[in-house]
């Protein structure tokens, strides 16, 4: 039975998918949007069950003495940090206790940990968590400086939510991003050589479609425009038109497949 | 001639450049020559040393990069852009529009991608708000609402200050669920977003008074690049309900968006090239938007430059492949 239900929902569902698309009917509409619903919903859940499963990797990491198993304690650390941001807001211009608040919220964390990952001293870290825990719960109700907006998207725009974003998650982002430049260059000079002719073919093919871009071929500009256009539009659409097709049918299969419970991989097993 | 007198040569040619350079330029323009000297002499020199089969290390390669990007970001280099068809074709379709027409603007992107394409939605969105057409803003990404609240207050909104909040323009920010929510929003847009980020319902907004769901929007403009974004926007809202979509992707995305182009997708914009060609296009066509910050134009000085080394290296690698080949031949 814990094999053959998940198999007859899937089924029966994915049936059901399949052929709402052919029923413009009300009902069959309304089905379909309570189901997408469901999936929205499923997918916030598989959030918290993302979080939590990020939370027990690192501390096994951390209990465990993996190679750099320090950063994991960054990981939660800024985790816990960016979600308690995300989720208040100063109420005026002074900030009040928020940054003790915050230092004891991360040390409750800390310790909570620590007494996961320690044999000895369990009930020390935790009796340090709880009195942390405690200076937070004190700070939060006499301090009236800012607050917590779970209902609101003012945490958004809460100025250290911001800050952090904006100074260190959008940079960290662009510096892996920009990196591909180095990365690019040194494998285009390594791959990119008349080894075959189909070598040279992609070869020439990258060259037109690099030198389009550049403003520096003014003169060659009308030629590299039509030529590189021409790539694009006709053995690039033609490539990517097959790819997309494949692609196509290659989802119809495994959607059939699962339905017809042939392909289990969903339920942890092939 | 042995390697003492070459240094020397060398040196008495550097001497005679410099002079030549700080005699010829603008004292503005120093900056800007010294280093393309110094990326097109390297290149040259690395072109001549090809000729014996000598292979290029890979920190070479990454300095002259370094080189080639940092260089026009210090002394910064311009070009004049003319539009490609499928650029023009998205700002003609926003030009076009009768004033007060409802244009959707999904931020489909994370801060990785947004170097790249945060540019061109800036510039769609002053153009929808200056032409006085309603924009409806929302993302299918998580870290995309704060992108687009960071667009909106550090760029878009300073240089609309009489726009209203709810009236000329709207934030809806996020809903997780990827194609599904799209999915909704193609039949009821309330359903999903019962509030803007404001928590202000969306039947007390002005903008969805005629608005009930993605069908009823004159024209869609999804900015991305990943998984969802504009390919979504064009499967499960653009053919189901029949509107406009154009496209705004990051440069490797671009061909594989040319497949929908142009009954599915009425424009494609892509990559920094696309951002500055549409940023050329709204400052030719609008006076008013003269002194616009155009990060899109900057970035292709970087971009051409880094471009013309990769170029360069390409054939510098063909070069040694061949000379290597022949030696070994013989």
């Amino acid at each position: 039975m814990k094999r053959q239900i998940p198999v007859v929902l899937v089924g029966l569902f994915g049936l059901f998918m399949i052929f709402q698309y052919f029923v413009p009917h009300e009902s069959s509409e309304w089905i379909y949007e309570f189901l997408l619903d469901w999936t929205i919903i499923i997918g916030i859940f598989a959030m918290a069950l993302g979080l939590w499963s990020l939370y027990r990797v690192s501390v096994e990491k951390i209990r465990t003495r993996k190679p750099a198993w320090g950063y994991n304690y960054l990981t939660l650390v800024g985790l816990f940090t960016m979600m308690l941001f995300g989720f208040t807001s100063q109420n005026g211009e002074a900030w009040g206790w928020f940054f003790p608040f915050m230092v004891a919220a991360n040390l409750t964390l800390v310790m909570i940990i620590q007494a996961s990952v320690t044999k000895g001293h369990r009930g020390l870290f935790l009796g340090t968590a709880g009195v942390c825990l405690a200076v937070c719960i004190v700070i939060i109700i006499f301090d009236d400086t800012w607050g917590f907006h779970f209902e609101t998207a003012e945490g958004l725009q809460s100025t250290m939510f911001r800050a952090f974003f904006d100074n260190i998650l959008i940079p960290i982002f662009a510096t892996m991003f920009s990196l591909l430049a180095f990365f690019i260059a040194s494998a285009a000079y390594r791959a990119f050589r008349a080894r075959n002719v189909m070598a040279t073919l992609l070869l020439l093919a990258a060259l037109i479609v690099m030198l389009r871009f550049n403003p520096y071929f003014g003169p060659l500009s009308p030629y590299m425009s039509k030529a590189s256009n021409w790539l694009m539009n006709v053995p690039n659409l033609a490539a990517q038109r097959a790819i997309i097709i494949g692609v196509g049918l290659g989802i119809v299969a495994t959607a059939l497949k699962v339905i017809l419970g042939i392909e289990r991989g969903y339920m942890g097993k092939g | 001639m042995g390697k003492r007198h070459w240094i020397l040569l060398g040196a008495i040619v550097a001497v005679i450049i410099i002079a030549a350079v700080l005699w010829l330029f603008p004292k503005e323009r120093w900056g800007t020559v010294f280093s393309l000297l110094l990326v097109f002499g390297g290149l040259v020199a690395l072109l001549l040393r090809s000729l014996y089969a000598k292979e290029v290390e890979r920190r070479i390669i990454f300095l002259f990069i370094l080189v080639a990007v940092a260089a026009p970001i210090l002394f910064p280099i311009t070009f004049t852009e003319k539009p490609t068809a499928v650029v023009q074709a998205v700002f003609d379709k926003i030009e076009n529009l009768p004033s007060g027409s409802t244009v959707l603007l999904s931020f489909d992107f994370d801060p990785a991608m947004a170097p790249e394409v945060q540019p061109m939605a800036n510039a769609i969105s002053r153009h929808c708000l200056e032409k006085g057409h309603k924009v409806i803003f929302m993302s299918l990404w998580a870290t995309g609402q704060a992108l687009l609240s960071q667009s909106l207050s550090d760029y878009i909104l300073l240089g609309f200050p009489d726009k209203v909040d709810g009236v000329d323009y709207v934030n809806i920010g996020y809903k997780a669920g990827n194609e599904g929510v799209l999915n909704v929003i193609v039949s009821n847009f309330e359903k999903m977003f019962p509030t803007d980020v404001n928590s202000v319902p969306l039947k007390d907004i002005r903008i969805f008074d005629d608005i009930a769901s993605a069908k009823d929007v004159d024209f869609i403009m999804s900015i991305g690049g990943g998984m969802p974004g504009p390919k979504e926007w064009v499967l499960f809202v653009g053919d189901p309900g029949d509107v406009d979509v154009g496209v705004g992707v990051a440069a490797v995305v671009a061909p594989q968006m040319y497949p929908y182009y142009p009954a599915q997708v009425i424009g494609i914009l892509g990559g920094v090239k696309g951002a500055a060609e549409y940023e050329y296009a709204l400052k030719d066509a609008y006076p008013v938007f003269a002194d616009m910050d155009t990060p899109g134009l900057r970035m292709m000085g970087p971009q051409t430059l880094a471009h013309i080394v990769i170029l360069s290296f390409i054939v510098i690698g063909n070069i040694i492949y061949f000379r290597g080949r022949r030696e070994r031949k013989q």
